[in-house]
């Protein structure tokens, strides 16, 4: 697959979520992984079992990091022991790229441990693109800002949401993890055209793409990664794929997961969206 | 209203407690009313309000970090039951946040919380601090740090003036309840996640145990240690937990011993004798730590 300086040059192609529930079936078995992306935060520990398996891991498969609590839209400076613990994961796992989430989520550092909704204005995305680009200098690692799904939006913003990305990725001159199923669940909390969005994406930063399951409620979708992907977020993942070419893709899968070949089957999908000559390759 | 306003006044909404019906409530401590800050700060659609937008993350903020404290201590929600744990809970979160950028030390003040407000645990207060003090030391032994073991040659220069040092991952804990019985009865509800959701639905559920069920007062001396990435716990008896708590404080090795004599009832020579068994027993747990 295509690489960029975004992912490390890399060439990845279709990868999993390492959980929890898979771990068994993954030692036993030993499955054909192209390759892993794990939550961050929860190998940022300083010992025990987390690290044994990652360890584990590691000397078979190619890990990705993917974090939840960076928290590059927050006010507030990053924090220096998070930023530390996660370097020596890099370190660790030789990730060669790292994604965590345009959102805030921490104020006074107090932690909320969600991932909210940036006011898409010139002063937030100035404040988060230093914040990225401060962040990539202490890690010595490719950072990629993952758009994330929501279900609010402020008076304050002065632009749409894919320009909020546009202008803090120019800034931060860093990548992007884009997440179609986002897209598609918070196109349909706030009304909008979801290709729209996605046109408007640099495809020339996307360093991987997410795709994911979503739940659908009377007046709104929650981002509950808990179901196969649905053709409307395939649609644009195939157009997304048109747009940056073959990229390194990723299947979310959080809460009642399936077996390993469910979810590794689901993921492999994206395969279908690839050009012919890379299908077989990927 | 500049970014760091816009999520103070996001963050005093959504970490408001929700209503015995799980909505976000009317009005802020002071008085103000959620309705107006949600109307000033949050664009509504043609299906949801203002306050309504607003009130979906403050659910995803509560079962989020109610979920977490829950499968962090299963044993003292199974002691008090779901409405009590969930009050105790909601109280504890609300004073003591989380300062941490991960969930893993959310119940890291709730010992020092309890002290101060024992009517969150009246009636079973010593079983329950018991527990959560059982409860946190699982937490701590699972992911602390595994230093070096000492060598055998290291081990056989052993003389009075030696500091040993115990592996950080070893937490010596003096209950006054047998609760490491109970908490292997309730053990097997644990389900944790680790997910990169930004969703959550709901909290997950529990049993209560009957109060005849309840253990009976019995001094408990315990070690919760990691061996081979597995928890185990340990019974140890008084006299080698009163060896190890004075070597975890670093005294020398000849006045740890001391210490422990002074406290025992036994006689030097039969002391002397089960020393060398529990330090051969200590040593093939890897409990001692090569100094830095």
């Amino acid at each position: 697959m295509p690489a960029n300086r975004f992912n490390g040059n890399s060439d990845y192609g279709v990868g999993i979520g390492l959980r929890v529930p898979h771990y068994q079936h993954i030692f036993s078995k030993k499955p054909v992984v192209n390759w892993f992306e794990i939550i961050s935060e929860n190998f940022m520990v300083d010992g025990g079992r987390p690290l044994a398996v990652l360890d584990q891991i590691l000397e078979r498969y190619r890990v990705v990091q993917h974090g939840v609590s960076m928290y590059f839209g927050s006010a507030e400076p990053l924090n220096r022991e998070h930023l530390t613990r996660l370097k020596s994961l890099v370190k660790r796992t030789k990730t060669p790229w790292l994604t965590d989430h345009l959102c805030w989520g921490s104020v006074d550092g107090r932690y909320t441990h969600d991932l909210l909704p940036m006011p898409y204005t010139f002063e937030a995305a100035k404040k988060t693109a230093r914040k990225i680009r401060e962040a990539r200098d202490f890690l010595e690692v490719p950072i990629a800002v993952e758009n994330v799904s929501s279900y609010a939006e402020f008076h304050v913003s002065e632009m749409t949401e894919w320009e909020f990305l546009n202008e803090v990725v120019e800034d931060a001159d860093c990548g992007i993890l884009l997440d179609v199923n986002n897209i598609y669940v918070s196109s349909r909390n706030h009304n909008f055209d979801p290709f729209e969005y996605l046109h408007s994406v640099p495809a020339d930063r996307v360093a991987q793409i997410h795709i994911a399951g979503h739940t659908k409620y009377q007046r709104l979708i929650l981002d509950t990664h808990d179901h196969p992907v649905i053709d409307p977020v395939w649609a644009l993942y195939a157009r997304a794929i048109e747009l940056a070419g073959p990229t390194a893709t990723l299947l979310e899968w959080d809460d009642r997961i399936p077996s390993f070949d469910e979810v590794h089957r689901e993921a492999l999908k994206a395969k279908r969206y690839l050009p012919a000559q890379l299908r077989e390759a990927s | 209203m500049n970014l760091e306003q816009l999520q103070r006044a996001v963050f005093e909404v959504t970490r408001q407690p929700l209503t015995p019906s799980e909505k976000l409530r009317p009005r802020l401590p002071d008085g103000r009313s959620i309705r107006e800050i949600a109307d000033a700060l949050i664009k509504p659609n043609d299906r949801m309000t203002a306050f309504e937008r607003l009130q979906v993350y403050n659910q995803q903020y509560w079962f989020r970090i109610m979920g977490s404290l829950s499968e962090d201590f299963p044993g003292l929600r199974s002691l008090l039951g779901e409405r009590k744990f969930e009050k105790l809970a909601v109280a504890y979160l609300n004073e003591c946040p989380s300062e941490s950028f991960t969930l893993r030390n959310l119940g890291s003040r709730l010992e020092a919380w309890l002290r101060k407000h024992s009517e969150y645990i009246a009636g079973v207060e010593r079983v329950a601090m018991d527990m959560v003090r059982l409860e946190w030391a699982d937490i701590e032994a699972f992911d602390k740090l595994e230093l070096p073991r000492i060598t055998a040659d290291e081990s056989a220069r052993l003389n009075g003036d030696t500091v040993l040092r115990l592996q950080p991952h070893l937490q010596l804990l003096d209950l006054a309840y047998p609760v490491d019985e109970l908490l292997f009865r309730i053990r097997g509800l644990d389900s944790k996640t680790d997910a990169a959701s930004n969703a959550v639905l709901k909290f997950p559920h529990s049993w209560k145990i009957r109060r005849s069920a309840l253990p009976r007062p019995g001094k408990v001396y315990l070690a919760v240690y990691r061996l081979q990435g597995a928890v185990y716990f340990k019974r140890l008896t008084r006299d080698a937990f009163t060896l190890l708590q004075a070597l975890g404080e670093g005294k020398p090795l000849a006045k740890a011993l001391e210490i422990s004599l002074v406290r025992s009832r036994r006689n030097l020579d039969r002391l002397s004798k089960q020393v060398q068994e529990w330090f051969q027993n200590w040593s093939s747990l890897g409990w001692f730590a090569q100094q830095p």
